[in-house]
């Protein structure tokens, strides 16, 4: 009859995995050659959907919503946003 | 001029506060009250409400400074749901034993944890002993009207004890329905202006709100319990004269559906009210002697009247959106109470739904009355309190 | 009583849209309406809900909406993310814009006997708003499709809720989907 819940209201993280990048309408599109690394992407995105790496930074697709701050904050134009289709 | 408009409950209350003309209102918004003061907060910058409305930091300050404009005589108004409730329930009793005549508006939201934004009426039910009158309403039409009767009430010289009107958050906030409004100088004639009877007078200085001694304070207290008989009876009349005005009534302190022949009643509160009236409905229509009886009024508590109503019954069940924890639903122990002087008392059934959000279904509805036939045909078979649609 | 569920997207306009009906259809028609959104947070983006009810007798049930008599899908790309058919009554109408008849309604058409009707709301919206919100276009279409609504009630609410200068361009906009809306598939009665 009951499900099976802790009984307090706490749950071990990751806990519900609400995946957000079906939320998307454009996806952000990273040019490597343009890109310094600056990472001021990796700074604005709320949704933490930038990763960084040595290289380049990455978009995480299943968490980005498409909202396109990366886009507007990048200094070099390295990203674009492009529609889903 | 009659206007009818398609509203919000939300929205139906703040264009009664357009009609009621408050002259200071603070509050702050909370999850699902907020379109309340952002529709007044509209209508006082257009000039269509002429009051200060006060930016507070905190629903501790909302209630604070309508305490203060009320000391200097103001007509106020403020609204709230939830943790904010919550966050007022120090000056809860400061209102109501000041004796100044407020009204809020409570949309009903369940108090965390776990946190929520949805609704059920753990807030209001929490805050029962507060001295607040307590009206609950079903629909958009019914917390306009509601909101214009409960300023007649708490300013009724033999009242002045603040009002809580509760409506339901989503399933009245944030629904829209058709509303009729009545033209401002009907409104005029049932809600005169406000006189102040407790109110800063220079010519007369006054210390508000003394620090009381064993001496007096049960006489306080005392008062304070009369003026809520004084409010049952003008509760009752009312309903009757704004019907007269208006065309519509609501319920005085309960509204009955089908009860009068009725085996099995069941008693709700708030906006669920509609929907078991449509299951019943149903069953009246496949034969079933069945009723919904409203609890509009839940402070005052109508003992008399809902004995009345329940006393013939074979059984009757209770709808409580809200847990008094240890104990059981907080409406099904005031009914079961009211039975009490009965010579015959009828089983009754407790039923716990609509806790967080969670809406209750058609064929649950039908299930309680069914539940409650079994109550009557094998006494002791069913338990006294179910959880409805429990996971 | 006619219940209508909307599916799309935070911030495309769908909890607008269920209002604009349900005003229509009540204070500009003859009937009695109810209108709410999916109760609790909405995101921007996040594929959302919205509810209206109609009736010729006032609506007590309070219920949110289950069983739809109408679909209308504001967003294409929610088809594959949600299940928009859901609990739609045998004969129900599915209103969906989109260039054409996407082909998952068209075998459960066959099976549930839905009605399909298709109107292209964001090329209609991206030519007289110059902005591809699509809510008026798809009342305009959803008025057609259930007949509970004239045209007339329909500019009347947009009147309303819309002032200014964006009354005159959604009014067109909704009688321009009203008209173009097209049965791709007729349905059988409902039951």
């Amino acid at each position: 009859m009951t499900v099976a819940l802790p009984s307090a209201p706490h749950l071990p993280n990751p806990n519900r995995p609400i995946t957000t990048g079906s939320w998307r309408t454009f996806r952000p599109v990273l040019d490597h050659e343009k890109c310094n690394l600056c990472l001021l992407c990796w700074v604005y995105c709320a949704d933490g959907a930038m990763k960084r790496s040595e290289e380049a930074v990455m978009v995480d697709l299943e968490f980005c919503k498409g909202c396109g701050i990366c886009a507007k904050e990048c200094h070099k134009d390295a990203i674009d946003m492009v529609e889903e289709g | 001029m009659r206007e009818r408009k398609f509203l919000s409950g939300n929205h139906a209350v703040a264009y009664a506060v357009k009609y009621i003309q408050p002259e200071v209102i603070a509050a702050y918004p909370i999850t699902p009250q907020s379109s309340i003061v952002e529709k007044i907060s509209q209508f006082v910058a257009n000039r269509e409400v002429d009051a200060d409305f006060i930016r507070v930091e905190s629903e501790h300050a909302a209630l604070s400074a309508c305490y203060g404009a009320a000391c200097a005589g103001c007509r106020v108004f403020t609204a709230t749901s939830s943790q904010g409730l919550a966050y007022m329930a120090e000056m809860l009793p400061y209102v109501s034993g000041s004796r100044f005549p407020m009204v809020m508006p409570v949309v009903n939201r369940s108090m965390a944890a776990p946190w929520t934004i949805w609704g059920d009426q753990q807030d209001a039910i929490s805050q029962r002993d507060t001295g607040w009158i307590q009206l609950f309403v079903e629909n958009a039409q019914e917390a306009f009207d509601t909101c214009l009767q409960a300023y007649r009430l708490a300013e009724d010289p033999a009242v002045l004890t603040p009002v809580m009107v509760n409506l339901d958050g989503f399933v009245l906030s944030h629904t829209e329905e058709l509303v009729d409004l009545p033209a401002p100088e009907e409104v005029q004639a049932f809600l005169p202006p406000y006189q102040a009877k407790y109110a800063v007078d220079f010519t007369n200085p006054t210390t508000f709100c003394f620090g009381a001694t064993p001496e007096v304070f049960a006489e306080y207290k005392y008062h304070q319990q009369a003026a809520m008989e004084a409010a049952r009876q003008k509760i009752t009349d009312l309903a009757v004269e704004f019907e007269q005005l208006f065309g519509r009534n609501h319920g005085g302190l309960i509204k009955e559906y089908s009860c009068e022949d009725a085996d099995y009643i069941l008693v709700t509160l708030g906006s669920f009210t509609g929907t078991a009236r449509t299951a019943a409905q149903k069953l009246r229509a496949m034969g079933k002697k069945v009723g919904v009886l409203k609890v509009r009024s839940f402070r005052p508590f109508p003992a008399h009247e809902v004995a009345r109503v329940l006393a013939n019954t074979k059984a009757f069940g209770v709808l409580d959106r809200n847990y008094s924890y240890g104990n059981e639903g907080a409406l099904f122990t005031e009914i079961k109470a009211s039975l009490y002087d009965c010579a015959v008392r009828p089983p009754g059934l407790n039923f716990i739904g609509g806790l967080g959000g969670r809406d209750i279904r058609l064929d649950e509805f039908e299930a309680m009355f069914t539940k409650l036939e079994q109550a009557a045909g094998e006494p002791g078979t069913v338990k006294a309190v179910n959880f409805i649609g429990l996971r | 009583m006619y219940q209508i569920r909307w599916h799309g997207r935070g911030g495309q306009g769908a909890v607008t849209a269920a209002r604009i009906f349900g005003l229509a259809a009540s204070v500009y028609g003859d009937s009695f309406a109810q209108s709410f959104p999916s109760f609790g947070a909405e995101r921007r983006g996040a594929p959302v809900l919205s509810f209206t009810k109609v009736d010729s007798v006032p609506i007590l049930d309070r219920r949110q909406i289950y069983e739809p008599n109408m679909v209308v899908i504001l967003d294409k790309s929610l088809i594959k993310l949600t299940n928009v058919t859901e609990g739609l009554k045998p004969g129900g109408k599915i209103v969906v814009n989109a260039s054409e008849m996407p082909a998952e309604f068209k075998t459960k058409a066959i099976t549930d006997n839905f009605e399909l009707i298709l109107v292209n709301a964001t090329r209609i919206a991206l030519e007289i708003l110059h902005k591809p919100i699509v809510n008026t276009a798809m009342v305009g279409a959803a008025c057609r499709a259930s007949g509970l609504v004239t045209l007339e009630s329909l500019a009347k609410a947009i009147t309303e809720l819309f002032p200014g200068s964006q009354e005159e361009i959604n009014q067109l906009t909704a009688r321009r989907a009203y008209e173009e809306a097209q049965i791709y598939r007729q349905g059988g009665d409902l039951h």
